[in-house]
């Protein structure tokens, strides 16, 4: 199990799990939970740069449509093709196996990131 | 804003961990765990929804029967007591102001239940519809004063619960504390209602509903509610029964090819446009929306099938293959049944054959779809 509090997350309902200068990316349970179950989702392909705040993919359940922002600018490296072969680990395991994608980072973590308890008071607020 | 409202079984609910979603000014039960799951229930064993943000009106009088053909797009006057029917409540116009379901009680008394969102406007257009009909093809004056017909909105007094699923009747049978049911479980039909009894209070059981599947929808006065729900609840644990919320219920109700109103139905919308001109009995002498057919070239309602796993949305366009515009979809998803996308949409009459292909505007993206007969999804009998 993650250690919640050791994640970083964003107003858009993203969570980051910075080590050096390597970001996994995924949304919240919270964020999952609105969505309801997801059915579809599209990633961007490894080796694609990504700027902050642009839309790099897609979150799609039977009721709606979610955007995945880029967090951060940088490079894909990674993405979890057991999430596209299977949307509801987004639901089931949202902070584990549910991870969308793995970034290098360029320029460094935005200043604007939530620690878990702003976070949580973002949602419950 | 008018403050959001709630139905008798809200305690119900959030003590089963429901999210809630406004629909039509009320807060309802939008899932409790997974729409997906719920959406399977329905279909596998049952599903219980609460459905008492819908509304009620009673019709009686000597000239109830007469009053509804005149008021409604159908023939209700030659309808059984015990019956029920589908049916349109039409604008002069010929667009739909609501599409409402109709029971027949006895020789001159109707129940009509319709849509939570249009409650307010089948109230105004009932009530208005009464002293309309009075002058509707009179014979002379003694037979227009003698005419005799009310129209009560009773919403507020009743709550209605549906059981839906191929396990419903053994369900329904064994819920604790009915009795006196008018007919016997198997033999009561599709569209048709019994009376009963449900600790004391007056039960209306109604083999109708909303999913494509069989199912009961169960009215009883609101004060009944709570327990009638834990009462279903507590006989369908055996069967797989769970309670399931607006979400499954119109991914259900989707695959089944039902119209929704606000999405498939609309004052915009003729009933022939929307697949519904069955539905207006247009042999009738005089009924409101008579005068209004659907024009040669307008857009018809279609159903679409596509591929994968991407699905188009309401709102979303439907174009050719080079971009030009047919239609628009009105209510699509990924149909959790057939494990593809669906939707349902207007779209150019030229391009509504079976078979054609057309393309969903995907954010985007054209995504090939195919002109499909409706419903996508029918029960095994």
């Amino acid at each position: 199990m993650t250690d919640l509090t050791a994640l970083e997350y964003t107003a858009e309902h993203e969570w980051l799990d910075i080590d050096g200068d390597t970001a996994t990316i995924g949304i919240t349970d919270y964020a999952a939970d609105k969505l309801g179950d997801v059915v579809f989702v599209e990633l961007p392909a490894v080796g694609t740069e990504i700027t902050a705040g642009s839309v790099v993919g897609e979150i799609e359940s039977t009721k709606s449509v979610g955007e995945l922002y880029a967090p951060l600018a940088g490079t894909v490296i990674e993405v979890n093709d057991a999430v596209v072969d299977d949307p509801s680990l987004v639901n089931a395991e949202p902070f584990d196996g549910g991870w969308l994608i793995k970034v290098t980072i360029i320029g460094g973590a935005p200043a604007d990131m939530l620690d878990r308890d702003a976070y949580v008071a973002l949602t419950e607020g | 804003m008018t403050e959001a409202r709630y139905t008798p079984l809200r305690e119900r609910h959030e003590s089963l961990g429901a999210s809630f979603t406004d629909f039509g000014g009320w807060q309802m039960p939008v899932r409790y765990t997974s729409d997906l799951a719920e959406h399977h229930a329905v279909r596998q064993a049952a599903g219980l929804f609460d459905i008492s943000h819908m509304a009620e009106f009673t019709i009686d009088g000597t000239d109830a029967a007469g009053y509804l053909d005149y008021a409604l797009a159908g023939r209700l006057s030659t309808m059984a007591v015990g019956k029920a029917k589908y049916s349109l409540l039409l604008a002069e116009d010929g667009g739909i102001i609501d599409d409402v379901i109709v029971y027949r009680l006895a020789h001159d008394s109707f129940l009509i239940i319709s849509n939570a969102g249009n409650r307010d406007a089948v109230a105004e257009a009932l009530s208005a519809r009464v002293p309309a009909f009075m002058n509707v093809l009179v014979t002379d004056e003694a037979d227009a004063s003698r005419r005799s017909v009310t129209v009560d909105d009773a919403s507020d007094a009743y709550a209605l619960i549906a059981v839906q699923g191929p396990a419903s009747e053994e369900i329904v049978s064994t819920i604790e504390g009915i009795t006196e049911v008018g007919t016997p479980w198997s033999e009561q039909k599709y569209y048709a209602w019994a009376d009963a009894f449900f600790q004391g209070h007056p039960l209306l059981i109604a083999r109708t509903g909303y999913t494509g599947e069989d199912g009961f929808e169960l009215l009883v006065p609101a004060e009944a509610a709570a327990a009638l729900w834990d009462a279903a609840l507590a006989a369908g644990a055996p069967h797989g029964l769970v309670p399931a919320g607006l979400a499954a219920r119109d991914t259900l109700r989707l695959e089944a090819g039902m119209p929704l109103y606000g999405h498939e139905l609309s004052r915009d919308t003729k009933p022939a446009q929307a697949g519904l001109g069955r539905v207006v009995a247009s042999d009738k002498e005089a009924f409101v929306g008579k005068s209004a057919l659907a024009a040669d070239g307008d857009r018809v309602l279609v159903g679409l099938t596509a591929e994968g796993r991407r699905a188009g949305r309401a709102g979303y366009a439907v174009v050719s293959e080079d971009g030009a515009v047919l239609g628009e979809i009105t209510s699509g998803a990924l149909s959790p049944t057939l494990g593809h996308p669906i939707a349902m949409a207007f779209i150019d009459p030229v391009f509504a054959d079976e078979g054609t292909t057309v393309h969903l505007d995907v954010r985007g993206t054209k995504i090939p779809a195919t002109v499909t007969a409706l419903p996508f999804y029918r029960r095994k009998k």
